[in-house]
């Protein structure tokens, strides 16, 4: 308690770098897989590629990335680019996948309902796929919130990892309490991303409250 | 008027939905496309309103051909109600019946008052207009379906199996409550099921179908009652087996003016009007309905 007093600005400084370096692979992870996702799930032979290329990517050790993107991206291996791109790369491996599944869980009567009354591709995506896929789309996004949060303490090996930073100086020094204070505090951020996430699914899809198991049944029969 | 000339349609993978279909369907009347499952009712339906193109023939809506209308223009114009109301789950009811009037740029507060008087039509509480339509009844939905149907109001219905999903009681409500409307509004109704009784009870006119959408037979329900073309017609709607075939219960005794109906089996069919114990040569056509048809009767109860 001590220590984290002490280091309060250090400690605070590394936990806004953290939420900044996690925020943006997250957000890059969402958008870039609602396209994909959808191409994933509206044709077969894309999916089987995207799944395929994706799935490789995602087992690609994580600090080999961090260690060769920069020789790709011409980036200085300090440089927290490396670790921002390498962290979105993966979520939008787990996210492709997730998005195509939010995708596929829109019950086909409905699609067909919506064309039938008239609505165009276009607005049907907008306004009948989109916001339809948005449970299972959550869904996969705190996944992948989490994941990127802790992933990105990886980074500490290549000197980008914001939080990071406090296992490797605990460890070097051989001093828990600091590993300790950097792991309640990802624990912290993750914990808060999460929230928020829900938060945000709750004001955006007031209909999914309560409702995923109908939904869910409906899809069964519009199959059957 | 709706009329296919020589339509077939053959799937990608190789399926002969609709071979060869001619009909004419006459504006302001329910004509009901009637046949077992798979034999393409619903690809007929839904070739009307082009969410199924015909590989061969053409589709003329007032002498219009259809290939040459936009689809998404083409499909505002027209109502569809399917089975499972096919709601937007995500839409609040309100939302879900001024779908297409928004859709085309009506203010909302046009949209969503004339929304408000189609759930007068349908007969549904206004206070649902804020619920989502998991919140609702089978039936209900239904409703919700229909009024969504009217919402531009199109001169052609399209309904594929709209009230397959719902108990037999709700059903024979929907059916009566749909009979109403169609009284009322005088639309063009295309209305798919494979219910005989359905048929024969909505109807102005019904065409029975087998696989392939090939015409069975074509005519008014008296006329399929009267004269089954073949025997696929007559076991189809039942006379063959013995289910319509009524004569008049002797063993009761009638206490006004009506006669107890049996069918060949002795099981009580329904009653007819006979003042004095002679059967009147009906004219009306609802009396006639009720004399043919069970479902009707569990309709007025
Ligand atoms: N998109 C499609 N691709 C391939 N075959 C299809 C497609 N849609 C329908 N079919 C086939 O065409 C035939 C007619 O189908 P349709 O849906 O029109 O039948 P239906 O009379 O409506 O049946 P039901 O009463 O079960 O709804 C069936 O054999 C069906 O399998
Ligand atoms: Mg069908």
């Amino acid at each position: 308690m001590q220590w984290l007093w002490e280091n309060r600005d250090l400690v605070f400084g590394l936990s806004l770098e953290h939420v900044r370096l996690s925020a943006i692979p997250i957000i890059v992870g969402l958008i870039a897989s609602i396209p994909l996702g959808w191409l994933a799930n509206r044709f077969r032979v894309t999916r089987a590629i995207q799944l395929t290329l994706f799935g490789i990517l995602f087992t690609i050790p994580s600090l080999a990335f961090f260690i060769t993107l920069p020789s790709v991206l011409g980036t200085k291996i300090l440089n927290p680019v490396n670790v921002v791109v390498a962290l979105a790369i993966y979520a939008i491996a787990i996210m492709v996948r997730g998005a195509a599944d939010a995708f596929a869980s829109v019950p086909r009567d409905v699609i067909q309902s919506a064309t039938a009354v008239g609505f165009s591709s276009v607005s049907r995506f907008w306004k009948v796929e989109l916001p339809l896929a948005g449970p299972v789309l959550l869904a996969n996004l705190r996944v992948v919130s989490v994941t990127t949060v802790s992933l990105l303490s990886v980074g500490a090996l290549v000197g980008n990892g914001a939080l990071g930073y406090l296992f490797i100086n605990g460890y070097q020094r051989d001093f828990p309490t600091e590993v300790m204070i950097g792991i309640v505090f990802t624990l912290i951020i993750a914990v808060l991303f999460d929230q928020i996430l829900v938060a945000i699914g709750r004001v955006l899809m007031p209909w999914a409250h309560g409702v995923r198991g109908s939904s869910r049944a409906l899809t069964v029969g519009g199959a059957a | 008027m709706i009329e296919f000339r020589g339509v077939s349609k053959q799937f990608d993978d190789g399926t002969l939905a609709v071979d060869d279909f001619s009909l004419v369907i006459p504006s302001h009347k329910t004509v009901v496309l009637v046949g077992s499952s798979g034999c393409g009712k619903t690809t007929l339906l839904r070739m009307i309103n082009r969410m199924v193109d015909p590989t061969s023939g053409s589709i003329l809506i007032d002498d219009e051909d259809i290939a040459g209308l936009e689809p998404v223009k083409l499909r505002r114009r027209i109502g569809y109600v399917m089975q499972n109301s096919g709601l937007l789950p995500h839409r609040k009811v309100i939302d879900n019946v001024a779908t297409v009037p928004l859709l085309e740029g009506v203010p909302k507060r046009d949209a969503y008052a004339r929304a408000m008087e189609l759930l007068d039509t349908v007969g549904l509480d206004r206070s649902l207009a804020n619920r989502y339509p998991s919140q609702l009844s089978g039936g209900q939905q239904q409703r919700v379906g229909v009024a969504r149907g009217l919402a531009v109001d199109p001169n052609i219905l399209l309904m594929d199996e709209p009230f397959g999903a719902v108990d037999p009681i709700v059903r024979a409500d929907l059916q009566q409550e749909l009979i109403r409307l169609q009284q009322e509004l005088g639309k063009t109704i295309v209305f798919v099921t494979h219910d005989i009784d359905e048929a024969f009870l909505l109807g102005d006119e019904v065409v029975i179908l087998q696989v392939g959408a090939q015409i069975a037979q074509q005519g008014t329900p008296s006329e399929i009652l009267a004269n089954p073309t073949n025997e696929f017609v007559a076991n189809f709607i039942g006379v063959g087996r013995g289910k319509r075939r009524l004569s008049v219960d002797g063993s009761v005794e009638s206490n006004g003016n009506d006669l107890v109906l049996v069918d060949s089996a002795g099981h009580a069919a329904g009653v007819v009007d006979a003042p004095g114990g002679v059967i009147a040569n009906g004219d009306s056509s609802p009396k006639s309905r009720s004399i043919s048809n069970k479902t009707d009767q569990a309709g007025d109860a």
